[in-house]
This record gives C-alpha cells, sequence and structure tokens, in this order.
C-alpha cells in the first residue's frame, strides 16, 4: 500500500457508526493467478464509491467477493458489523461457514450486473417481486404496490408486463436496477453495470444511478464511467493489479493523480 | 375391372371385420398405448430429472452413476430392458415369494404386465429425458442463476424459480421427440401382454389372417398418434417460449 491510501484513510469521515460494509485483506487467486493481493476497504452509510481500474485489476473480483458470489481464499467481510463466518472445506480451500447467514447478508446487498442478468422468463414486474415475495417474505400485494412505484421511478413502467428479451439494454439495466431497489437492500454493489450498453443508451442509466447517489444510497460501484466517479461518487477507490493504489476524494484524485499509474490510468481514458 | 372388383371386396371385408368387433378392440388398444406412454413417460421424468442432476453433480460418484444409467438404457435394446423387467422381475418375485412361503414351490408369481411394461419403457424414457434436462440446464444464461444466488435465492428456491421453469422452457422441443419414442417403445410391451394397440393388431391378424390389413390399420393409427402430439408440442413450445420470441 502506498502512503497516499494511508493519507487518504486518515481523511476520510471516521464516525464512530458500524460501516455498512467492511472489509479486511481480502485475497483471492485464479489458478497460479492472484487476482486480489490483500484488499481493504470501507463504505460508511451514504457512501457512494466508485472503483476504478484497468480490466484485469480485480476490481470486479472484489466486489463478487462481498457478496460471495466469489469465495476469497483469505480476509474477512463485515456487513453492518457482521462478520460473515468461513470454515475450511474439504480440498482445504475457504467455504462459507452458515450459507443460510450468507443468504440473509446476500439479500441486503442488490447487485447491478454488467449483463443485467434479469430472470427472462418473468415479466419485467415478476422479476421486481421475486426475491421480496420469495426470499424477505413480503406480502405479495405490497411487493407488487412498491415495484410499481419503482418502475415509474425508472421510467419503464409501461414495460412492466413485457419480459426482458423484449427490451433495450438500458430499459433492461433499469429494470435491473430497480429489481435491486425493490430488495430495500443496505448497499447496492453495481458491476461494470453501463459497459454492455450501446453509448447513447448510457446517459439513461447513469441518470438513474446519480438520484440514487443523491437520495443518500450507499453504494459500490465498479465503473469505467470517469465522469460518475468524478462528479457523482464521494471516494475513488484505483486498484492496481490486485492491490488498492490510492483511495480519496475524487475531485482531488482527479485534480492531483496521487500516483503515477492512477494518473497514467486517466490519462488513458482522457485520449 | 377385375382388380376394382377385388378391392371392393377388400374393403367390405374390411369394413365387416372392424364393425365385427376389431374396431372397438383396436380403439382400446389406442387408449391403451396412450396409457402405456403417458404413465412411461411421468415416470421417465422423474427419473430423467434425478438422473441429469446426479449427472451435473460435482461429486464424481454421482457422475458415475448418472453417466452409467444413460449409457446402459440408451445403448441396450430396449426388447431386452423390457424382457429383463418383465421375466427377470417375475423370476425376482417368484423366488422371493417362494422363500417367504408365500406362494407353494411350484406356483409362480407374475410381474404385473403393465406395470413391469411402464417400468421399463418409463426407465428407457428416463435415460432419453435425463439427456434433455441437462442440455437444457446447461443452456440457461449462467448471469441468471447467479442472480439468483445474488439475491439470496436458497438452493430450493433457485430450482423452484428459475431452474425448473427455464428447464422445461427449453426442454420442451426435446421432450416432444422422447414422447414419440416414448410412443414407439410402448409397441414393444405387447410381449408383457398388456392389450396395447400392437398386441391388439397382433391378435386380429392371428386370428381372422389378414395381416395386411390390421397391421396397415395399426400403423396408420401410429401414424396418427404421433403426427397429433406434433403441433401440440409445437403449440406448448411457442407458449413456454414466448418470452423469447417478440410480441406481435
Amino acid at each position: 500500500m502506498s502512503a497516499n491510501v494511508a493519507a487518504a484513510a486518515k481523511a476520510a469521515p471516521s464516525s464512530g457508526e458500524t460501516p455498512a460494509i467492511s472489509v479486511k485483506d481480502l485475497r483471492k487467486c485464479f489458478g497460479d493467478h492472484e487476482v486480489l493481493k490483500g484488499i481493504s476497504l470501507e463504505a460508511h452509510k451514504g457512501d457512494v464509491i466508485s472503483i476504478l481500474g484497468s480490466s484485469g485489476s480485480g476490481k470486479s473480483t472484489m466486489l463478487r467477493c462481498i457478496n460471495l458470489l466469489e469465495i476469497p481464499d483469505s480476509g474477512e467481510v463485515r456487513v453492518d458489523g457482521e462478520l460473515i463466518k468461513m470454515k475450511q472445506g474439504r480440498d482445504g480451500r475457504q467455504m462459507p461457514a452458515d450459507i443460510r447467514q450468507v443468504e440473509r447478508i446476500r439479500a441486503n446487498l442488490a447487485m447491478v450486473f454488467q449483463s443485467f442478468n434479469l430472470w427472462s422468463h418473468m415479466t419485467v414486474l415478476e422479476n421486481l417481486v421475486a426475491a421480496p415475495t420469495h426470499v424477505l417474505k413480503r406480502p405479495r400485494a405490497e411487493c407488487l404496490e412498491q415495484a410499481e412505484a419503482l418502475l415509474k421511478r425508472v421510467g419503464i413502467w409501461e414495460r412492466r408486463d413485457y419480459y426482458p428479451p423484449h427490451m433495450s439494454g438500458g430499459q433492461q439495466q433499469r429494470a435491473a436496477i430497480a429489481r435491486a431497489l425493490a430488495m430495500n437492500p443496505k448497499v447496492m454493489l453495481f458491476d461494470e453495470p453501463t459497459s454492455a450498453l450501446d453509448p447513447e443508451l448510457v446517459g439513461e442509466v447513469l441518470r438513474v444511478m446519480r438520484s440514487l447517489a443523491e437520495e443518500g444510497r450507499t453504494m459500490l460501484v465498479v465503473t469505467h464511467e470517469m465522469s460518475f466517479a468524478r462528479d457523482v461518487s464521494s471516494k475513488v477507490m484505483f486498484l492496481h493489479k490486485g492491490e488498492v493504489d490510492s483511495v480519496g476524494e475524487p475531485k482531488e484524485m482527479f485534480a492531483r493523480p496521487p500516483t503515477p499509474q492512477f494518473k497514467q490510468f486517466i490519462a488513458n481514458f482522457n485520449k | 375391372m377385375e382388380f376394382l372388383n377385388d378391392l371392393k371386396d377388400q374393403v367390405s371385408t374390411a369394413y365387416e371385420l372392424l364393425a365385427a368387433g376389431w374396431g372397438v378392440q383396436l380403439l382400446w388398444g389406442i387408449a391403451w398405448t396412450l396409457a402405456v406412454t403417458v404413465v412411461s413417460m411421468l415416470i421417465g421424468a422423474v427419473l430423467g430429472s434425478l438422473v441429469a442432476a446426479a449427472k451435473l453433480s460435482h461429486r464424481g460418484g454421482l457422475r458415475f452413476i448418472g453417466e452409467s444409467y444413460t449409457t446402459v438404457f440408451r445403448g441396450e435394446p430396449e426388447l431386452l430392458i423390457i424382457y429383463l423387467f418383465y421375466y427377470g422381475g417375475t423370476q425376482v418375485l417368484t423366488g422371493v415369494a417362494r422363500s417367504t412361503g408365500s406362494i407353494g414351490s411350484t406356483d409362480i408369481l407374475n410381474m404385473p404386465s403393465f406395470l413391469g411394461g411402464v417400468l421399463a419403457v418409463g426407465i428407457i424414457s428416463g435415460a432419453y429425458q435425463a439427456e434433455v434436462f441437462r442440455g437444457s440446464f446447461l443452456a440457461i444464461h449462467r448471469g441468471e442463476l447467479e442472480a439468483a444466488r445474488a439475491y439470496g435465492m436458497s438452493a430450493w428456491l433457485r430450482f423452484r424459480l428459475v431452474i425448473v421453469p427455464q428447464v422445461l422452457r427449453l426442454a420442451v422441443p426435446g421432450l416432444g421427440n422422447v414422447w414419440q419414442l416414448t410412443i414407439k417403445d410402448s409397441a414393444l410391451i405387447s410381449v408383457t401382454g398388456v392389450a396395447e394397440l400392437m398386441l391388439t393388431a397382433n391378435k386380429a391378424a392371428r386370428s381372422t389372417h389378414h395381416s395386411l390389413l390390421f397391421y396397415t390399420v395399426a400403423g396408420i393409427l401410429y401414424l396418427v398418434m404421433t403426427s397429433i402430439s406434433t403441433p401440440i408440442f409445437e403449440k406448448a413450445e411457442r407458449y413456454t417460449s414466448r418470452s423469447f420470441t417478440r410480441p406481435k
């Protein structure tokens, strides 16, 4: 870790409250390749953290380790102070000790994927009520009402009875964001939400994400959208080769890149 | 002219024979054929999904069992499997019943012919259905399964809400094929004495010596059954794949 990280960490608001997400020394290998080499991160309520990095820097893997879509080799993840318990599997690798706990925590961490991943056999409305009714066990009528309101909010209410494959990418991603919101999640995880979209559809998705940031949602956003990172997020984290290269306040980071790697990274985007 | 007269005679004989009761018997044959096929398909669906799950398992032992099942029951002649279940089953039942003293030492306890038949055909149908289900599962978009996990769904919820509906949707065309195979296999269980269409046609042909007539009629009836099922499965396919086809 460079000196900049320590400085940035000190500058971050360190209120006494429990962090919404706290990740410590996360490590993960795929075969011989070490993708995460000890990553730590803290997100407080209301934080919007943009996680930047070139492809292969480990940013998506890190995000997927938080809700255990990938199982980290070591390190700890806490959600709202609750440690996700791990145990040694028979093959010697770490695995979740209590799958019920993981499922309960996942339900609090709604994820938005690069390729939307809406359930294609359900209509948009069904996509929004499936997990709240079955996982959170909330009454269906209440879920339907909320789902319709959310679809109005992201501007695709009139598409509520469509099947996902019949909609544009931008509409699907907005539906996917609405599906995430329907969980009333503590933290939202965005995994490159605009990377699979045609350029003219990126704006409609970013607008929704910006409005979520403005209403104080806690968000971790893996993205290549520099304008979102700079103008919307409250913190920027730059990963380089599986390590945290630098963390800081966005305007400051972009105005005065703290490391040569980050400078190089944003220079490539401004070309 | 003589040929035409001959044909006329043939037709009137055919009419008389069918009206004399063979027609009704053939209709009963159809009913039994459909009953055998439906029950076998259901047995096959249960076995097929278990075997598909075993083949997809990450446990080596289960995978081996699944692989063996599909290899054996697709690789052996159907007739052999039916003999094995019917006569072999009779032998086992008789042995057990004799040793427990529930029948005399020279008595024979027959495998019930319908049960033996549908078990055999169902097990074969299951081997083919397993392949259909496995292929359908592998065709599910991985990201949708991942989303189900990310939203906190348990294994059972993922199975019920995402895997089953999608597998069924993707499996319909393949199941249509298996249904046709199973209709044809059902003819083989005539050897166990179930009075389905094949056995009835056989009986009629032998007792009236009109083989050409009865086998032709039975052939047409089989063709009607298999070809009626095609549009039904096509309709089912249109319904289950509605989320992929453009709305009109």
